[in-house]
């Protein structure tokens, strides 16, 4: 049981992972559920070995499964589902400004690296100015 | 006492629940939100005094006999934490009334706001681990609709990528979590610091090197910082300056902890850390250099220096560890109130391009004074607070004999100073060339909100006040960090107390 659950994280990891790393948000977004329901899956085998309902005075307390990780495991997919919500919200919201949900490129930061060569671009641009100039004065 | 524990963070949640109420009445939600960063900011002082004065105090939610419940205990690192972000809070709130944007448009921006102040204060409070994951999450979620409340495209596209890094860098942490559990059986903090030495010592540095990646992540650390300076710009100036005085901090007080609470020496990863923060430390400050909007340089430079203070704690010295406790402090500090500041320059001169503005010297003189004093402070000129914290990184590391580090940290120190320079001579002096930007300042619109200027001058003025008091907050640093590389009182104070 537990080895067929550690595959199963494993599997959401890996698939997850790859889905992470596509351009499309809608896939991001299959792929963070992905990762996140591995992990829980991992969590969730923290506790070891599962047992009886823990609820004190039906059974032996040394059989009952550890509810602990239960409970967080809870918390986690709380949470993931409601950051899930608004990341779908966030791609509603791009798909209504771009009519697409491709996570666009940094514009700030293209427009850095190009300076280096604008720079360059003026600099030549203001040497052939001068040298008209001297040009025009020797005429 | 111990009632005061849970309640920075029960009090802006409730806040939190009265200003979505009271969503119609925006005058309600200011009152509201005003006086629950009040009230919390007079609990952490209240616990800051007791916890400095006696001893630390530990509260177990619910009554749950420990380790069973959730565990919140206020230590020195603790207290000071709460009391410096308490009084962030408060003064980023005023300004954000002040500012008239965000705030007044939408009635989401006061709840959010609350929930985030929450979500702070429990990271700090919290001696769970799995409770600092909720907290976390608490304040990230809250970051995210902050971040993207505008809803513009630019916010939209930086918003993508910072909530999909951050859920990614969760993913690790619940990840992390689990494999702790698996090995431990217990997520409470002290009780992971006494069985943490029982486990193998690959086991041990394995986890610590996934908490660093986990909280690296927040914090902004070398190799996983890319997000920062990409999305934190894209918020209005009131939300940005809250986002990079407390956010990568609490990445920071989070990575602080559990190195030295949760790990014996040898899992410890000091030299590990130190190459990432000197990396850390060259790269932002190279980052900043080459930008050409002034809250992304600045942003860059959160990064920077987000390397002293890992620094400091990689050397595991008493010194070292009181010195990034105190550059921590120094850095919300400060740090708000140049991103304050550059909230003031953008609305007096209309934009943030350093290739636009130009002049402010004449045209706003406050402006010029309000900045020049945190710059030369981050800047680490004498005897303003940065040189204290970074005289006393640079000695710590030199009683190490970490000759690189030490190299390393001046230098980018020197650059630090240009960096400010740069914005200095750009943004006050020169005359501004673009007609639009001459005109924009000649008009009424410009003129700065009374409101904003007098909350920057407050943080402004707190950053001021660090350098008068610097003396006895580098004893209380010391103290700190003396209490943090001797966790037996930590984890005897939690797991002795009986609670009812």
């Amino acid at each position: 049981m537990s080895v067929l659950l550690a595959f199963a994280a494993a599997f959401l990891f890996a698939t997850g992972t790859w889905m992470l790393l596509q351009r499309r948000l809608s896939r991001i977004l299959i792929g963070v559920g992905l990762v996140g329901h591995g992990s829980n899956i991992l969590l969730l085998m923290s506790g070891g070995d599962g047992g009886v309902s823990p609820i004190i005075d039906t059974a032996d307390p040394s059989e009952f499964a550890d509810p602990l990780p239960q409970a967080l495991v809870l918390t986690s997919i709380v949470i993931t589902f409601g950051v899930t919500a608004f990341l779908l919200a966030l791609g509603f919201r791009s798909w209504r400004i771009t009519h697409d949900d491709v996570v666009e490129d940094d514009v700030e930061d293209r427009f850095i690296a190009r300076r280096h060569e604008t720079d360059q671009a003026i600099a030549e641009e203001e040497l052939a100015e001068r040298d008209q100039a001297v040009e025009e004065g020797r005429r | 006492m111990n009632a005061l524990i849970p309640l920075p963070i029960i009090v802006p949640l409730l806040g939190a629940s009265l200003c979505v109420i009271a969503a119609r009445a925006r005058w309600i939600q200011r009152i509201v939100s005003l006086s629950a960063l009040t009230c919390n900011m007079i609990v952490a002082i209240t616990l800051f005094v007791r916890v400095d004065d006696r001893d630390m105090v530990v509260m177990q939610a619910g009554g749950w006999p420990v380790p069973l419940g959730i565990t919140l205990a206020v230590d020195r690192l603790s207290a000071v934490m709460l009391v410096v972000s308490s009084l962030m809070l408060l003064a980023v709130m005023v300004y954000a009334i002040g500012q008239k944007a965000e705030e007044s448009r939408y009635a989401a921006f006061n709840p959010v706001y609350l929930v985030l102040a929450a979500g702070v204060s429990a990271s700090f409070i919290t001696g769970d681990l799995f409770n600092l994951f909720v907290a976390f999450e608490m304040m990230l979620v809250a970051s995210y609709v902050l971040l993207t409340l505008g809803g513009r495209p630019d916010q939209v596209r930086a918003g993508m990528s910072y909530v999909v890094i951050s859920l990614i860098a969760s993913t690790f942490f619940v990840t992390a979590l689990a494999v702790i559990y698996a090995a431990t059986g217990t997520v409470n903090m002290a009780q992971l610091a006494e069985r943490m030495p029982e486990l193998p010592p690959g086991v041990a540095t394995g986890f610590s090197l996934l908490l660093i990646l986990v909280f690296g992540i927040k914090a902004g650390l070398f190799p996983l910082f890319f997000w920062l300076p990409d999305s934190y710009p894209t918020a209005s100036g009131a939300i940005t300056a809250v986002f990079a005085g407390l956010l990568t901090k609490v990445g920071v007080y989070a990575i602080i902890r559990t190195q030295t609470l949760m790990f014996p020496p040898d899992a410890r990863q000091g030299t590990l850390l130190l190459v990432l923060a000197g990396l850390t430390m060259i790269v932002g400050v190279l980052g900043a250099l080459a930008q050409d909007d002034l809250r992304r340089m600045l942003s860059f430079h959160i990064v920077s220096h987000i390397g002293y203070m890992i620094f400091g704690l990689a050397l595991f010295t008493l010194a070292g560890v009181a010195g990034a406790v105190f550059y921590v402090v120094h850095h919300i500090i400060v740090k708000t109130a140049l991103f304050l500041v550059a909230g003031l320059v953008e609305r007096r001169s209309g934009s943030d391009r350093l290739s636009r503005v130009g002049g402010l010297v004449r045209s706003a003189p406050v402006i010029a004074v309000l900045f020049a004093l945190p710059a030369l402070s981050i800047a680490g000129l004498p005897p303003f607070s940065g040189f204290v914290g970074k005289f006393a990184l640079v000695s710590a590391g030199i009683d190490s004999q970490d000759w690189l580090i030490v190299g390393v940290s001046l230098l980018v120190s020197l650059l630090t100073v240009y960096v400010m320079v740069r914005i200095w001579s750009n943004v006050f002096w020169g005359e501004p060339e673009d007609p639009a930007i001459v005109a924009w300042i000649a008009s009424e619109e410009s003129r700065v909100p009374r409101l904003m200027t007098a909350s920057a001058s407050v943080v402004v003025a707190l950053s001021v006040a660090l350098m008068v008091f610097a003396g006895p907050l580098y004893n209380y640093a010391e103290r700190t960090a003396a209490d943090l590389l001797a966790p037996q009182r930590y984890i005897e104070s939690v797991l002795g107390s009986d609670a009812p």
